[in-house]
Parts: structure tokens; C-alpha cells; sequence
């Protein structure tokens, strides 16, 4: 197989409170022969917010971010939800609106740029699955995660809305019912949990504006994945993982429970399956802490 | 051939409970035959018809049109005169769970108490506003591209599907939830409406508000019309700024912050959005968990703050393709 090679849109999220994510990407991606080409000139994506301000302001930018993908004739990959929504709608409706397109290419003609639409946009998560292989992964594994029962949290923006996700990637999730991640699990030897909020909101995007809303969805996620016996939770958004690891006291008060269980970065459970160390996946970054090793 | 019929065996597990003779719900169990021809509702007449007279549910057009028939298969919001039962084995497998829209406010079986959803839709003035003369010399004129602005708002049949898949409704008793901002879109968007700035304050206000709204698109993903109700909840966000409605400052700020650091740094600065949304006091509630995240090194200090490359091409974007004002 010719080697993977990928655009890495990184976010802000990895380069500020989630370090351990950028470095479990990294570590990961080494261990799979995967080369990552940051794109160091890329801006933030709105994060779902800007566009409520400004709607098409977002749309340049996130034009521009994909541009530079294209520009490096790569397919672009995304290490965060909110990143992968943002960026595949501006894409979405850049391709399948003309007039938006050029109004678009107007504006970053100013910084001779052009919005083509020839890269495709798709989370680690897809890329591995899709493009690496599951069963390839499983071969690698020297560290099987055989002991732990992982409850998979798919985060809304990789899985909703699903006509626009499903776009992105070759296999096709049902968003009623996700899969992915459960698959990635069992491939690293481990035992995945079902349990019903796997694939509801985490609460993120109100941590301000609606506090006890966003502390009662983090709790509820939580307290869900300690009811069905997981030994600890795997997530492929920064912005969920932000919120399972780092607010897990509040969302305990929300919701009346201990809510306190190690939340991993998908990137770090695979490569404890690969074998990296603990240090090198940023394990101890973590607030919740990682107390199973 | 494509399109003969076929039939397979399907197990239904379907809600029950009678407010009045039950204290819990249970679920009954039917293994059934399905055609490819039939939709939810035909087995819902089944059960009904052949066993059980006292099964309840509302149905009514049986054409997608009067919303009655809302209800959830697997936890999937959907009318059930509408979705196919082969298709929905396909995407769930043979075992169906068919349960109300909404199980804590289940009356008897299928049908549900829409209180909540009628008083909110109310809430969201779903009506024209607007001093029109009694005989008016000309009509009121609209022009199509002014009606290409509703989008398809002005399709929602109120089936309630959106709403009760919408976690902020199921937390929150004040949220209006994506049906009635659906609804206040619709007459906001009308060049007739006289009622703009109204509309727009109930629709943005803390607590019950789009500003609650947690981008989590349960909704678009339920809606059975498929009217994208979130890409009509940003439409009145971005109407809230050009109207300069301004009721709930930390959620506006943190929207606008995001301008501000990208123009900055090109990237987001966390931990100043922080601040410029809370302000300076409000800020302080947020020190205990910033000091356990600063213990583990997630916090980047502004003197560390790292800045996208071609910062100047980002900068001069912001500058030209600014298009609103706070």
C-alpha cells in the first residue's frame, strides 16, 4: 500500500488545552506509517459560534483553511468534531452553490487564493477506518486493551447532521446508532459498552451562556457510561473530551453522582493498543485522571 | 424484479400505558409479517384492527401533512404514516422498539400530552404582525425572491418531531425548542411582518432562547420534512446582530470573541474568550477549574499564545468580509 499522506488540520483545541491530543495524533500516526502535513497557516473555524455573528466571514475562513489543503493536492483531515462540521458544511455549500462560491473566491482573490473544491474533508477517526483499515490496525496491536470495558463517545458534530456526514466518509455511520468508534475499540482488543447517550450532546457548546444545561448533558453522558460498567470512555472530539475530563465535578453536582472516570482521546487508546507509552500520549494531561495503568 | 413485493418477519416492541390504570409502561410484543409496501402506521392498524382494540395513537392525513402520527422507532423521530418498515429494518435490524415521541409525557400508548409544545409555539407569535388597511388600494406585494427567504420554514407541519429529540427541551422547561424558532424564522423572515424587533427579543432571550440552543442538530436529523430547523435558529442569530437585539451579553460576546481572537492570532485564544465573554468578575468562577487545568498544562499563557501562519492573509479577510457589527 502506498503511504497515507494527509492535510492535518489541527484546531485550536490541540494546541492549547488538549496537548495530549496533537501528540497522541502524532504518536499514532507514526506507528501507522501515516504522514501528516500540518497546515500551519490555517485559521479557527468558528467553531460553530462565528457563523452565528457572522455568517459569511466564517465562510471565508473556512474556505481559506481548505484551500491550503488543496494547494498541497491533499485530502484534509480534521482531529476535531466541530472542526470536521465546520469545515465539510463551508465545503458543502461552496460546491453546491455557485454564486456563493465566487462571492467567496471574490474575497480571497484579495489574498490570491481560489476555492476549488478538489480536497475532501474527513476526521482521523474515518481516515483510519476508511483508508488504513480496521483489520490492518488489529493486526498491529501488541498491547491488546483486552481487561477494559470502553464506552465510545461519537460526539454530534462527526455523526449529525448524516446526509452531510456521510459525504465525508466511505462508511456509513447511522447516527441512531453509531458504530465507528465501537468498531475501533474491539480492533484494539477491547470490550465496547453500550449505553444510551453514546451519541448525544455533551453540552459544550453552551459552557457559558447555559451552564446547568451543559453540566446536566455532561453528567448525564457520564453518569451513562459508569451505569453500564465502563472502566473508562474513548472519545474522538476534543471539545467532548474537554468537557467529560475537565468539568466532571460540576456535571457530578448537576446530576446528584460521582461522576469521575478517565476519559481517553480516540488517538490515545490506539496507541496504547500500538504500544506507545503513556508519555508519549500525553496521559498525564489529563484532569480526570488516568489511574488504570 | 425490483418491484415485486416482499416480506420478511419483524418483531415490534411497542409502548403501552394508560395514565389512568398504569403506574409504569410496559412493552408489548408482536412478531409480525411486513410487506415492502408498508409503512409504520399499517402495523400500528394492524395491531389495532386484528389485536388489540384498546391500542392508542393519533393519526389523521395519512399523507405527511398533519403531523399527528409523530412518534420514535429505535429512538429515531419520524411519522409513521410515513417511513417504510423494510427500510427501517435495514438501517435497525428485524427487532423495532416503537415508543410515543416523548415517554414522560406518554397519556395512553402512543399519545402524548403536546402542551408544552403548543404554548411554545404560541410564545413564538406565529402569526403576522402588521397594520395592514382594511381596504387596501393594493395588494401587499411580495417578490418571489422575498419569498425564497422563508427557505422552508413555512412547510413545518408542527409534528413536534424536532422538538422532542431536542436534549435542551428535555433539561430545560423554559427552552422554546427548534419548532417554534422554526416558526418565529418564518414571520421574521416576511417582508410584511411589522413585529421584527418583538419577535427577535423573545427569541433571544436567556433561558428560552436560540442562545440555549446547544448545536447538537438532534433536530435537523428528526425533522421528517427535512427543514433543517438549525440552519434557521442561525438565521435568527445572525438577525439578532443586524437588528441590534441585545439581551443575553455572554452568549453574544462569545460569539463576536471568536472574531476578535481569530483577527488576533488567526486561532482562537481560549482562554480570552473566556474573559471577554464573562467580563472581568465573571470570569472568576471559572479560576478553580482553570487552576486543576493549568496543574495538567492545558492552559496556554498569553505570552505563549501561538499564532497561525500568514497571519497578515487571515487579518486582511476579517477586514474585508466583516458583514456585521456588535
Amino acid at each position: 500500500m502506498e503511504k497515507l499522506k494527509y492535510a492535518l488540520f489541527t484546531g485550536c483545541t490541540a494546541k492549547e488545552s488538549t496537548p495530549e491530543q496533537l501528540m497522541s495524533t502524532y504518536a499514532v500516526a507514526e506507528k501507522l506509517g501515516i504522514e501528516l502535513i500540518e497546515l500551519s497557516e490555517a485559521s479557527c473555524c468558528g467553531a460553530s459560534h462565528l457563523q452565528d455573528y457572522d455568517d459569511f466571514l466564517s465562510l471565508v475562513l473556512n474556505a481559506r483553511n481548505i484551500c491550503y489543503a488543496e494547494s498541497r493536492g491533499m485530502t484534509m483531515v480534521t482531529i476535531c468534531n466541530t472542526c470536521q462540521l465546520n469545515t465539510a458544511m463551508t465545503k458543502h455549500r461552496l460546491d453546491t452553490n455557485p454564486e456563493l462560491k465566487a462571492r467567496v473566491n471574490e474575497k480571497l482573490a484579495e489574498v490570491g487564493l481560489e476555492y476549488k473544491g478538489t480536497s475532501q474533508i474527513t476526521h482521523f477517526l474515518y481516515a483510519i477506518i476508511d483508508d488504513f483499515g480496521l483489520d490492518k490496525i488489529s493486526d498491529m496491536v501488541v498491547k491488546p486493551l483486552s481487561q477494559f470495558n470502553i464506552a465510545p463517545f461519537y460526539g454530534c458534530h462527526n455523526i449529525r447532521p448524516s446526509e452531510l456526514q456521510n459525504e465525508s466518509h466511505k462508511s456509513a455511520e447511522n447516527p441512531y446508532n453509531p458504530t465507528s468508534l465501537d468498531d475501533l475499540i474491539i480492533a484494539c482488543g477491547g470490550q465496547n459498552v453500550d449505553y444510551e447517550e453514546k451519541n448525544k450532546c455533551c453540552g459544550f457548546h453552551v459552557e457559558l451562556q447555559a451552564p446547568k444545561t451543559a453540566a446536566i448533558l455532561t453528567g448525564n453522558a457520564l453518569v451513562g457510561a459508569i451505569d453500564q460498567n465502563a472502566d473508562w470512555m474513548v472519545t474522538p472530539c476534543p471539545l467532548c473530551h474537554l468537557k467529560l475530563d475537565t468539568q466532571y465535578e460540576h456535571a457530578g453536582h448537576a446530576v446528584g453522582r460521582d461522576t469521575k472516570i478517565p476519559v481517553l482521546h480516540m488517538q490515545q487508546m490506539v496507541g496504547l493498543a500500538l504500544g506507545c507509552t503513556p508519555e508519549e500520549l500525553g496521559l498525564q494531561h489529563h484532569v480526570s485522571d488516568v489511574n488504570f495503568l | 424484479m425490483s418491484d415485486s413485493i416482499t416480506t420478511k418477519n419483524v418483531t415490534f416492541k411497542v409502548f403501552r400505558f394508560n395514565e389512568e390504570t398504569d403506574y409504569l409502561p410496559y412493552y408489548k410484543e408482536y412478531n409480525m409479517e411486513v410487506t415492502s409496501e408498508e409503512v409504520v402506521l399499517d402495523i400500528l392498524d394492524r395491531i389495532k384492527w386484528d389485536h388489540d382494540g384498546s391500542f392508542s395513537y393519533r393519526r389523521s392525513c395519512r399523507h405527511g401533512i398533519c403531523g399527528a402520527c409523530a412518534m420514535k422507532v429505535n429512538g429515531k423521530a419520524t411519522l409513521a404514516c410515513k417511513e417504510n418498515l423494510h427500510s427501517l429494518t435495514e438501517t435497525f435490524g428485524d427487532e423495532l422498539v416503537i415508543e410515543p415521541s416523548s415517554l414522560k409525557r406518554a397519556i395512553k400508548d402512543l399519545i402524548i400530552d403536546k402542551g408544552d409544545f403548543w404554548k411554545k409555539h404560541d410564545q413564538a407569535q406565529p402569526y403576522l404582525i402588521a397594520d395592514i388597511e382594511e381596504h387596501p388600494e393594493m395588494e401587499c406585494a411580495v417578490s418571489p425572491s422575498e419569498s425564497e427567504q422563508l427557505l422552508e420554514a413555512d412547510l413545518c407541519i408542527q409534528c413536534g418531531a424536532c422538538h422532542y429529540s431536542c436534549p435542551v427541551v428535555e433539561i430545560n422547561e423554559d427552552f422554546m425548542g427548534p419548532a417554534a424558532f422554526v416558526k418565529a424564522y418564518r414571520f421574521e423572515a416576511d417582508v410584511r411582518d411589522e413585529a421584527h424587533v418583538a419577535r427577535l427579543e423573545v427569541v433571544g432571550a436567556p433561558a428560552q432562547g436560540i442562545w440555549d440552543c446547544v448545536k447538537c442538530f438532534e433536530c435537523a436529523e428528526a425533522c421528517p420534512k427535512e427543514l433543517n430547523p438549525i440552519e434557521k435558529i442561525t438565521k435568527l442569530h445572525n438577525m439578532l446582530f443586524t437588528e441590534g437585539v441585545s439581551n443575553n451579553p455572554v452568549a453574544e460576546r462569545h460569539a463576536v470573541g471568536f472574531a476578535h481572537s481569530i483577527k488576533k492570532h488567526g486561532l482562537l485564544d481560549e482562554g480570552e474568550l473566556v474573559r471577554y465573554s464573562e467580563g472581568n468578575l465573571g470570569v472568576l468562577k471559572h479560576v478553580p477549574v482553570a487552576i486543576k487545568m493549568f496543574r495538567k498544562g492545558k492552559i496556554v499563557m498569553p505570552w505563549n499564545m501561538p499564532k497561525s501562519d500568514k497571519l497578515d492573509e487571515i487579518q486582511k479577510l476579517v477586514k474585508s468580509s466583516s458583514t456585521s457589527k456588535y
